[in-house]
């Protein structure tokens, strides 16, 4: 299933806050993290979460440090900070609205199928 | 490109390397994120690889997903709008910019303390001349060490390996038992920044040497590094002139301040203040110094073919002094850094040009002076016997003519068959650690086996 761009765009740094916000972490994680979430079928342009990382990191959401890891690679690694916090619990409500709306609308439209299939 | 799809280690860290080139050719992607992205990109290369994929497919595979590099630029480009100005406008929007320039400040006058501190006990560099000249380089490449250990963030380990280092240094070359007129502490102290530049080196790379990707921007950063140096030293050189004179108009003679105190902790503290201005402003130089390099590679090929035209011509080439021998030697090693520096600000992917051709000459005509310094030296030790000297010139030359015959080897089959220029670039940067040990070699086994 292919996302459309506009909802990517939405939804992405929620998802990506929410997960820095499971622990301290780095992009390529993310990604495998992201993919693991949504079954595969969330597929980012892997290079595009990095100037996402580095706006959210300017916005004051996230900080970085430079890790070397145990395989002797250097990763940047990117932690919430409290102001991240608080903007992720902002955009889940936000996102509950929307999610319980469109549950709304998703059940009505199901009874009204049954409706008719009992009808007809 | 022949589609031998080989699964050898090597090429892909050539495919690597030119990715990354491609990478930090956007004006908006700076090293830093160029080093984020290609952690990404090994990451995925190595969970495909463990997936059964072979290391073309594997690279492929990431790097399609890596994105177009063109959509990705631009978003960078969004986020940091300051980027692309950043080889005009001095202002840089890295956030650590003022925390980084403290920290190097505050190192520099740690740096300046530590030369002022033994006059407190009586020690001053006219007095104690070879107190100093033992120490000095110990009281500020350490310091820019521990500013790397910081600023890279290498934790207690980097911290035991510098002050481990650094005291183990400074306390093997104050002990030792020199004599009063020793030709061995002179040589074990012109080695000592060299060996103490290495240890820099360590701390630089951030991940303890281990790649020759890193190693290749250490070659780099220590080349910047020599011309910010000149350019700090010229301005500190006119201030003080100016001080003086300034002063000496109003009819007050400040030499002594200018000289005793100012100078030393100028220099110090500019030790560790080029640091902080390499990588700060990396953008500026880097654009000047391959020009540069290729200003000076053909006018020092130039002086090195005439020399030697000269020196057969006049049937001198065999009774070389001990003055020309140095001469020769420091003239080896200026072109060897050239090299060294020409190599590393090369783009990898480029075919052969001419400058290289040009750069092959520089390498052979060198090759042949180290062969004529090499005769001179077996010469006078056959006539005179080993000296401390004479040894380390012999040594010096011997590791000059490995290094420069793989440079003219390397060179040759790229500009002649068209073999990977990455080649060379692993000569290059595995060839490094000779010249540490070498260095250190002098510094410690030479005063033990020449008696001091």
């Amino acid at each position: 299933m292919n996302l459309s761009k506009d909802l990517m765009a939405a939804s992405s740094t929620p998802i990506v806050l929410g997960v820095i916000a499971e622990g301290e972490t780095y992009g390529y994680e993310i990604v495998k993290r992201v993919e693991e979430l949504s079954g595969g079928a969330l597929q980012w342009t892997d290079g595009m979460l990095y100037p996402l990382l580095h706006r959210l990191e300017k916005q004051g959401y996230l900080t970085s440090r430079w890790l070397v890891g145990e395989s002797n690679r250097k990763r940047k690694y990117y932690a919430i900070t409290d102001e991240g916090t608080a903007t992720l619990n902002e955009q889940r409500q936000q996102w509950q609205v929307i999610n319980n709306a469109l549950n709304q609308i998703w059940r009505d439209i199901t009874r009204n199928d049954d409706h008719d299939v009992q009808f007809v | 490109m022949m589609s031998n799809s080989s699964n050898h280690p090597f090429e892909l860290e050539q495919r690597i390397a030119q990715w990354r080139e491609f990478v930090l050719r956007r004006a908006a992607i700076l090293e830093e994120d160029a080093d984020e992205l290609e952690s990404h990109l090994r990451d995925q290369i190595d969970a495909l690889l463990e997936r059964g994929l072979h290391a073309d497919e594997a690279f492929l595979v990431a790097t399609k997903r890596i994105g177009s590099l063109e959509a990705v630029s631009k978003e960078y480009a969004e986020v940091h709008a300051g980027r692309l100005w950043r080889n005009i406008v001095w202002g840089n929007d890295k956030p650590s910019w003022n925390t980084d320039f403290y920290l190097a400040l505050l190192l520099a006058c740690c740096a300046a303390v530590l030369f002022h501190l033994p006059k407190l006990f009586g020690f001053t560099p006219e007095t104690h001349e070879w107190v100093y000249a033992r120490n000095f380089t110990l009281f500020c490449l350490p310091m820019l060490g521990a500013y790397y250990v910081v600023k890279h963030q290498l934790g207690q380990r980097g911290w035991y390996w510098l002050v481990g280092a650094s005291l183990g240094i400074a306390t093997v070359i104050n002990l030792m038992p020199w004599q009063a007129e020793s030709a061995t502490q002179s040589l074990s102290l012109i080695h000592l920044p060299l060996l103490l530049w290495f240890l820099v080196g360590v701390l630089y790379t951030g991940n303890w040497w281990q790649t020759d990707g890193r190693r290749m921007d250490f070659v780099r950063y220590s080349g910047e590094y020599a011309i910010y140096f000149v350019l700090l030293a010229l301005g500190g050189m006119t201030l003080i002139v100016l001080t003086n004179g300034m002063f000496w108009l109003i009819g007050m003679n400040i030499e002594w301040f200018t000289h005793q105190w100012l100078l030393p902790s100028g220099v110090m503290g500019a030790v560790i203040i080029v640091g902080w201005l390499v990588e700060a402003k990396q953008g500026a130089v880097e654009n000047m110094a391959p020009v540069l390099a290729r200003i000076f590679t053909p006018l020092f090929t130039l002086l090195m073919l005439t020399f030697l035209v000269i020196m057969f011509v006049t049937g001198r080439s065999f009774d070389v002094e001990r003055e020309l021998l140095i001469g020769l030697d420091a003239l080896l090693i200026v072109v060897l850094g050239l090299v060294l520096y020409a190599v590393s600000s090369r783009e990898s992917n480029k075919a052969p040009s001419i400058f290289d051709r040009l750069q092959w000459l520089l390498i052979v005509s060198a090759l042949l002076v180290d062969v004529l310094a090499l005769v001179a030296i077996g010469g006078r030790i056959a006539d005179m016997g080993f000296t401390a000297n004479r040894t380390a010139a012999l040594g010096e030359n011997l590791i000059l003519l490995i290094s420069l015959s793989g440079y003219a080897w390397f060179y040759w089959q790229f500009i002649r068959d068209q073999r990977s220029f990455a080649l060379l670039e692993q000569w290059q940067t595995r060839f490094i650690p000779v010249y540490a040990i070498w260095a250190a070699i002098v510094v410690f086994l030479f005063p033990l086996v020449f008696g001091f």
